[in-house]
């Protein structure tokens, strides 16, 4: 048995950091840049040792439980009612390290911020804070106020260290994208908050603790009719068609670190609670309505696709591929079959490594450029080399070539695709081929070819952002070269889920 | 009659202590000058502070006063609610006093007698007793909120909250002799009596004593239709009775109204869909007038308008739960509200102004009032780590448990609504830079001090209510015996 305060100091280190940072004199940046990658490297341990030292072959349960009473006995509350209940099953287990490499990565990435870096850093460690929170917690109150805090910085950080978009015939201000992602964001969770008032009372149980809520049958019907709450309401936050409008938008105009913890590790909290509310909660509601969600996914893959192809603007072409490969995640949870699973949890982590590289490496190009139009790039691989290497292996693993991360997840998701809705695992692979399209163009388009005098200037990446990347790269080619870790966790805790053959 | 009653006078040494403190404050600005401007208000807010202490003393006490007034633990928890709010404005606003007014004693005496008839609609059992606490309230406000004699908005918002107030007091006492002459007498404990032996016979007249005592509690807390007073008012009345307005007055309203229904249970299902629907409307109605407001103070009120909805739909699924829930709810909001209120009375002292798009750059000029505004707005929005999200889920839970799933529905859409024009002054404060020549601010300590202290509070109720819940629970017990 593992201690549980392991587990809670993710949580708590980066709410303490904030809280510290809040205290650091304005002028004082270097100690906040300091601080911030200390912490950074500390949860990067910290996860990395939660990540193998969970126990694989004590059956996928949870583990590192620990309960904290928060408030109980009260009102409506019985014992337990609501608390800090932490503990990671082999579905958790890889997303907290995806969020320990991440939030070390932005952190270290964030190095160059002047424009009172103090401030961003508050908000940076409340944004991983809540993403470590959602990940962790074993209650539905607590899972949400996690969930919660992590949206509720990214006004500021995007309003405030974003970057705008202009392009010929209209702009898209970093303040309008913002607000778009706030709004849509958390008018997702007004549904969630419904499930989540009608789950409590119709349980009757007077807890949040989901373990006590799984153990609780409900009825078939109820579970039909809360399930797409909790669909749609995560849905949103995974970049779900026709909801993932705010997604590309807030990823543009958000600073790079911002972006790579936003597509690399927020947006799997979406999926995420689809299969802990979702499927957990309510397996026959899940069972019901999975075909659905298969259709939606099917168009996020293609559409998410299609839209990459036709993009100019580097980050967003990223933001849409974001969304084509969180639609793979997605299919792979409607296939509701443990291989699907599998790769769909696979696929977070994979595609969060990956898209974390490409932003962090778009950002060390535009902090110098101040462009993103990819037309104006060309030859980059006279003056940048690595930035084309680390940049070009992201891109590899992002159209699924064996032998890095994005391959194996994908294969599972397609098989298991295949073995539900043939239709869907055809259009799935047609989409990986178009992904190819757009990787491939991106690369002729702005790293091959005669350089621009215009980037003669250009400097190849600091020597932090090497670091990230090799450190990104090296969880790619692991999880490529040696998915044992990952698959034989996950696949565990797939096959305790409720529903699912 | 008399016999039997406890007449014990003891019952009432906090408000004899808070009269003590009126005639000190009257006493010393007229004899006494040079202490008048500067330390009227620290000795106002410190008699307060001594005060609130003394009422602990009556913690778990059950007792009452000729059953007209009940001394209980929910007494006890508006008392010392309602001073240390009191204490909090006399504080704040020392300086906009110092530079404004010209009868410095009369102001804060005015804040402590409103105070006592605050406490009073909290206490009262009886319907004659409460309409005179809150009567008591109202007078003290309509010459605060047109205290600023020279200003003819702050005279026109006064007119208006005078004439409106008067008029909703007139409906409140009909409404409360239709209820005397239905069941023969103006205590709360009678009435309950009166009406759990069947209303089949006077089922009208019950209605119609009930629409109007709505009514006229619907004006005083601002619930709409009956709301048109709430933006003249906040916003032409001095910005520290503005604060006071929306959070005493509001909360004494709903500490009179949860104990009044408690009396009302019986017949709930005769008023529930009335006070449903106010809420509604409140609650969306509130929300979406706020989002055209240009000036802080106006959306604020419209802010508060919506929050009255929230705290409405409480009373509609009224039972323990949800009282115990709303006044929580009511709790977190008041810090978070007076939290604001402090930053914009500190901005105001230093520029002059409370128009939005006046906070710009904010962040440069007064780092911590900007930090603080961020995380009230934010609280009030009803985002986690801070006291909105945990009070307004236990509120909403509460009101599902009840029954009302589509109020809470309606609820969430609204707050997110509101997040939307929290975000709008956050964007102004924070994104936006200061204009040319506007340099740092020497915010003075005392206004630091005070919005950090609200701040502390906003995270304590966020971030582990439980004692906090559990007094309050204790505290709504009493409503229900």
């Amino acid at each position: 048995m593992h201690s549980g305060y392991w587990l809670a100091a993710t949580v708590f280190l980066p709410l303490i950091a904030a809280a510290v940072i809040v205290f650091i004199p304005d002028d004082r940046k270097d100690v906040v840049r300091w601080l911030s990658a200390a912490v950074g490297a500390a949860l990067f341990a910290l996860s990395v040792y939660v990540f193998f030292a969970y126990e694989v072959d004590r059956g996928g349960g949870y583990q590192f439980f620990k309960r904290f009473d928060w408030l109980e006995n009260v009102a409506f509350l019985g014992p337990h009612g609501i608390a800090l209940t932490f503990g990671i099953d082999g579905i958790a287990a890889p997303m907290v390290l995806l969020t320990g490499i991440v939030a070390f990565g932005g952190a270290l990435i964030s190095w160059k911020i002047e424009d009172h870096n103090k401030d961003f850093f508050v908000l940076f460690w409340v944004l991983v804070s809540g993403v470590y929170g959602t990940f962790v917690a074993l209650d539905l109150f607590m899972f949400f106020f996690f969930y919660e805090v992590a949206v509720l910085p990214m006004y500021l950080l995007i309003a405030v260290w974003g970057s705008s978009s202009v392009f010929e015939t209209f702009a898209r201000t970093k303040e309008y994208s913002a607000m778009k992602l706030t709004i849509m964001l958390v008018a997702a969770s007004i549904l969630i908050f419904l499930g989540i008032f009608a789950v409590f009372n119709e349980a009757g149980a007077g807890t949040f603790d989901l373990q006590t809520l799984y153990a609780a049958q409900f009825d078939e019907n109820f579970q039909k009719l809360v399930f797409p709450l909790f669909v749609i309401g995560c849905g949103v936050l995974a970049g779900l068609w026709p909801f993932h409008t705010w997604s590309p938008d807030g990823h543009v105009s958000a600073p790079t670190a911002v972006s790579m913890l936003h597509a690399g590790v927020l947006m799997k909290l979406g999926a995420f609670g689809i299969i802990r509310l979702g499927i957990q909660l309510l397996p026959a509601g899940a069972t019901f309505w999975m075909p659905g969600l298969m259709i939606l996914a099917t168009c996020n893959v293609v559409y998410g696709a299609f839209a990459a192809t036709a993009q100019r603007d580097w980050k967003y072409m990223i933001g849409y591929s974001s969304v084509s490969h969180m639609g793979l995640v997605l299919m792979g949870l409607a296939t509701m079959n443990v291989i699907g699973i599998n790769g769909a949890v696979l696929q977070m982590f994979a595609h969060g490594v990956m898209t974390a590289t490409m932003f962090a490496m778009v950002g060390s190009v535009y902090d110098q450029t101040h462009t993103r139009d990819m037309r104006l790039y060309s030859g980059l691989v006279n003056r940048m080399p690595l930035f084309v290497f680390f940049m070009g292996v992201a891109g590899l693993a992002s159209l699924g070539l064996p032998g890095l991360s994005g391959f194996i997840a994908e294969f599972n998701i397609f098989v298991g695709a295949f073995r539900t809705y043939p239709w869907a695992g055809a259009l799935g692979i047609f989409a990986a081929m178009l992904t190819a399209v757009y990787i491939l163009r991106m690369m002729s388009m702005a790293f091959f070819g005669p350089l621009d005098d215009r980037w003669g200037a250009l400097r190849e990446m600091t020597y932090l952002e090497r670091g990230t990347a090799v450190m990104l790269l090296g969880a790619m080619l692991f999880m490529g070269l040696y998915p044992a870790p990952f698959i034989d966790r996950i696949q565990e805790s797939v096959r305790l889920l409720p529903g699912v053959s | 009659m008399t016999s039997g009653l406890n007449l014990d006078y003891t019952l009432f040494i906090p408000e004899y202590l808070l009269v003590g403190l009126v005639v000190l404050v009257v006493v010393l600005d007229l004899y006494v000058p040079q202490v008048r401007k500067t330390w009227l208000s620290y000795i106002a807010a410190a008699g307060l502070a001594a005060i609130g202490v003394v009422s602990l003393a009556w913690i778990d006490k059950e007792t009452d006063f000729a059953r007209i007034v009940s001394i209980d633990n929910y007494t006890t928890y508006f008392r010392v609610f309602f001073i240390a709010i009191a204490a909090v404005v006399c504080l704040a606003s020392g300086k906009l006093v110092e530079d404004k007014f010209r009868h410095p004693g009369e102001y804060y005496a005015l804040i402590i007698l409103s105070t006592i008839g605050a406490i009073g609609m909290a206490a009262s059992r009886e319907l004659m007793t409460a309409y005179l606490s809150l009567e008591l309230l109202s007078f003290s406000l309509y010459i605060l909120v047109s205290f600023e004699k020279f200003n003819a908005r702050s005279n026109e918002a006064g007119l208006k909250y005078l004439l409106l107030g008067a008029f909703s007091s007139a409906m409140f006492l009909y409404g409360m002799s239709l209820i005397y002459g239905i069941t023969g007498s103006t205590y709360y404990s009678d009435i309950a009596d009166s009406l759990s032996k069947g209303t089949t016979d006077y089922s009208f007249a019950l209605l119609m004593g009930l629409v109007l005592m709505i009514t006229g509690l619907g004006f005083k807390v601002a619930a709409v239709p009956f709301h048109m007073w709430t933006p003249d008012a906040y916003e032409g009345a001095p910005v520290a009775i503005t604060a006071y307005l929306s959070t005493t007055s509001k909360a004494a309203g709903f500490a009179l109204l949860l104990r009044l229904f408690g009396a009302f249970q019986v017949v709930h299902d005769d008023w529930s869909w009335m006070i449903a629907g106010i809420a509604a409307a409140t609650m969306i109605l509130g929300n979406l007038v706020a989002l055209q407001q240009h000036n802080l103070k106006r959306l604020m009120a419209y802010s508060s308008i919506g929050q009255v909805g929230y705290m409405l739909m409480g009373i509609a699924g009224l039972s323990h739960d949800t009282a115990s829930a709303l006044v929580l709810h009511m709790t977190g909001y008041m810090i978070s509200n007076m939290a604001i209120f402090v930053v914009i009375i500190a901005w105001y002292n230093l520029t002059g102004t409370d128009e939005i798009a006046d906070f710009r750059g904010m962040r440069e000029r007064a780092p911590l009032l900007a930090g603080v505004l961020a995380g009230a707005l934010f609280s009030l929005a009803g985002l986690p780590l801070f006291a909105g999200f945990v009070t307004k889920f236990i509120l909403f839970q509460a009101v599902t448990d009840a029954g009302y799933y589509w109020l809470a529905a309606i609820a969430i859409v609204t707050s997110v609504v509101s997040l939307y024009y929290y975000l709008t002054v956050m964007k102004q404060a924070f994104v936006i830079k200061p204009a040319e020549g506007e340099g740092a601010l020497d915010v003075p300590l005392l206004m630091n001090g005070l919005a950090a202290a609200l701040m502390l509070g906003v995270f304590y109720v966020g971030l582990y209510p439980q004692q906090l819940f559990d007094a309050i629970d204790n505290a709504t017990a009493f409503l229900f015996v």
